[in-house]
């Protein structure tokens, strides 16, 4: 059975748009982690479909730089949000607002 | 000979830096030995120069080191020897040896002691560098380090506001000479590529007449400057604010010889424009004769030795401007002789007095102060043109000569020459003779110590003897000869001996008729108004006018761009950028709310402008 690149794209489009919602959305700093993530493979999926429907291997080539770079982005980002956590015993973003204008 | 004429040059150098190393811890009279032995060594350094060059003959260049390159410009730092700079540097160190001895005694217990003899020795070198330059460029260093040795040492009672200003006053007169000088150099570089005085010299002909008269006005803008002639004559005056060995040393017998010293130098570009010469020629005698009829009302005894000294130096001017550059240089010579004698005459007079300088309070001194009255005798007469003193045959060179090159200048030339004997003798009355009219409350008037009276009784044999230098008969011109080497005569004139006779003659008259007029005029009064108008004590309210079209004017000018264009203008434009900054800047930052999402709704939003942007292109 083959299935067809657009349900792929149509997938990750999904996914992407499911991400940006939590991300916009949630408050819990964990959560808008794990919609970055989503995101983040979601454009992964979309990188995969193209490189088997045009046959260029570079797009699975992005795909582990993506990868690699979003596992150490959630390394820093983890350690902050811990960080925080200590000192607030909260990882609600809308308490951490000492930065605005 | 080289090594003698960089000693000439070195000496009061390592003078001035043992004084400024050493002159906190010396005694007085320690530094001021020192001082004056330096400048002492450098005259016999010129004299044993001057007789290597007897011996030897012809001009000499030593080139010591390239001072610096930059493109075409080839600047080294050389000195020429040659007669005109040998007879310069002699009577230079010689006089400055005279008057630093001098100055020993009269600035005994100044406060600061040590640094008047330091100016005076960079004034020495700064004088010398001056003259022995081989090119413009080094010519200019000296004559920037005497324009601000001139200005240190006119405001040396730099706590007394007059002469703060006279000192201000004078080196900003000088700075608008300075212009002429570096104007001159600009002309003749940029069409000889040269400013070496030798080079100069042999490539004249490429300079077209129009350039050449450039050239000359320019340098009769930096004589004037530096010389003290019309238009830029009063800071000499002031500069009478200086202790008096200043005034002896810089502003009459040396510094202010410079620019006729740079015109005489420049002789063969001089050569080259007739016009220019004219303009100098009638500078010249104007300023002899405006000068001598201020010297005649002036009230202070060293202003009217000032005036006379402009107008000598007019007359040098003068000299110049008709071709008769000997006659100029022996003036020069013989000016330095009288006119320090004069000056530190003055000098002891204002000591035995304890500094009064009112020509209305002096009197009668005759008798208590001999030895300055004989020598100040000598140089009255030598300065009024009387025979045999120096003066005489100095102006009777310039006078004979004007007589056949320019009829109308003589006629001015000769009232100059009677009104110079009525106002030294003026001078001479007042002090010497008439009623004592001194207060005496400081003590009786006292003759000055040796350190003072040998300078004069040895200046008083110079201005008596200084007229041998050039005699005007046949076979004895001999500085007009020696100085022939450096010298690019313009067409000389040989009048015969019964013309030069009947023209001394002339000469004799007028100074007798000035001494006469001025002796019995003055002779029972110390103040006559009728005879001082306030026109001529006011130096025909030249300063006024001055004031008037440059300085009222300027300061208006500067008054409003002090409060409308700096306050209104200017700050109100940089105040009113940063007000506008800092208020759009409050709403502005309202944006940054602190709340993640917002962030990245904007992003998102961004994000998806950018995609309809891109789709819509491509679609």
């Amino acid at each position: 059975m083959n299935v067809p690149a657009a349900w792929y794209l149509v997938l990750a489009a999904v996914l992407f748009g499911i991400g940006a919602f939590g991300f916009l959305t949630r408050r819990s700093a964990i959560i808008m982690f794990m919609c970055v993530e989503l995101m983040l493979n979601a454009v992964n999926l979309t990188f995969v479909t193209f490189a088997r429907t045009l046959s260029d291997v570079g797009g699975q080539v992005s795909v582990f730089f993506v990868m690699v770079v979003a596992a150490a982005e959630v390394t820093v980002g983890l350690g902050i949000v811990v960080a925080v956590f200590r000192r607030r015993s909260s990882t609600s973003v809308d308490e951490l607002t000492e930065m605005k204008g | 000979m080289g090594h003698a004429a960089v000693l000439i040059l070195v000496l009061p150098l390592l003078g001035f830096f043992a004084v400024l190393l050493n002159g906190s811890s010396l005694k007085e009279r320690a530094t001021g030995a020192i001082a004056t032995l330096a400048v002492a060594a450098s005259f016999v350094a010129t004299v044993v120069a001057f007789v290597l060059y007897l011996r030897h003959e012809g001009p000499v260049t030593i080139n010591l080191f390239t001072w610096f390159n930059a493109g075409a410009l080839h600047v080294p730092a050389g000195l020429l020897v040659d007669p005109l700079s040998l007879t310069m540097c002699l009577f230079v160190t010689g006089i400055s040896a005279l008057i630093h001895l001098y100055s020993m005694g009269y600035m005994a217990g100044e406060k600061d002691y040590a640094k008047f003899f330091l100016y005076l020795n960079l004034f020495v070198f700064s004088m010398l560098l001056l003259v022995l330059a081989n090119n413009l460029v080094l010519t200019f260093v000296g004559w920037e380090g005497v324009g601000v040795c001139s200005y240190w040492l006119v405001s040396y009672y730099f706590d007394k506001e007059t002469a703060a200003s006279a000192g201000k006053k004078a080196f900003i007169y000088n700075r608008v000479g300075d212009l002429g000088l570096l104007a001159a150099m600009f002309i003749l570089f940029t069409h000889l590529h040269t400013l070496t005085y030798t080079t100069i010299f042999q490539s004249t002909s490429l300079l077209s007449p129009t350039d050449a008269t450039l050239v000359v006005l320019a340098l009769l803008l930096a004589a004037a400057g530096k010389s003290a002639q019309i238009p830029l004559f009063n800071w000499l005056p002031d500069a009478m604010e200086g202790p008096t060995p200043v005034s002896a040393l810089i502003h009459a017998a040396t510094m202010v010889t410079a620019g006729v010293y740079l015109l005489v130098r420049m002789s063969p570009v001089l050569a080259l424009s007739a016009d220019g010469r004219h303009v100098i020629a009638i500078i010249g005698g104007a300023t002899a004769f405006v000068a001598a009829t201020i010297a005649t009302s002036q009230k202070d005894i060293k202003k009217v030795l000032a005036f006379s000294t402009v107008s000598q130096i007019g007359y040098m001017v003068l000299a110049v401007g008709v071709g008769d550059y000997t006659a100029a240089i022996f003036l020069m010579v013989a000016h330095a002789f009288f006119k320090a004698l004069l000056f530190l005459g003055s000098g002891s007079v204002i000591h035995a007095l304890h500094g009064e300088q009112d020509l209305r309070k002096m009197g009668g001194l005759a008798k208590m102060i001999p030895l300055t009255m004989i020598t100040f005798l000598i140089g009255w007469l030598s300065i009024s043109g009387v025979p045999p003193f120096s003066g005489f045959w100095a102006k009777g060179a310039i006078l004979t000569n004007l007589y056949t090159t320019n009829r109308p200048l003589y006629v001015l030339g000769v009232l100059t020459a009677v009104l110079t004997a009525y106002y030294m003798t003026r001078l001479f009355v007042l002090t010497f003779r008439g009623q004592a009219r001194f207060s005496t409350e400081h003590g009786q008037p006292h003759e000055s110590p040796l350190v003072m009276t040998l300078p004069l009784v040895i200046l008083a044999v110079l201005a008596t003897l200084g007229g041998a230098l050039d005699l005007p008969w046949r076979h004895a011109h001999s500085l007009s000869n020696f100085l022939g080497a450096s010298i690019v005569p313009v067409g000389a004139v040989h009048q015969s001996s019964g013309l030069q006779l009947s023209l001394s003659i002339v000469d004799l008259v007028a100074a007798v008729v000035g001494i006469a007029a001025a002796w019995s005029l003055w002779r029972n009064h110390s103040e006559r108004p009728s005879l001082e108008p306030a026109f001529l004590e006011q130096v025909w309210h030249w300063d006024g006018a001055y004031d008037a079209t440059i300085g009222r004017p300027l300061t208006a000018v500067a008054g409003v761009a002090g409060t409308l264009v700096e306050d209104q203008i200017i700050d109100g434009a940089v105040m009113g950028i940063a007000s506008g900054v800092v208020s759009a800047s409050k709403e502005v930052r309202k944006i940054q709310t602190g709340y993640v999402r917002h962030y990245a709704l904007a992003m998102f939003l961004g994000l998806g402008l950018i995609v309809v942007y891109l789709v819509a292109r491509v679609g």
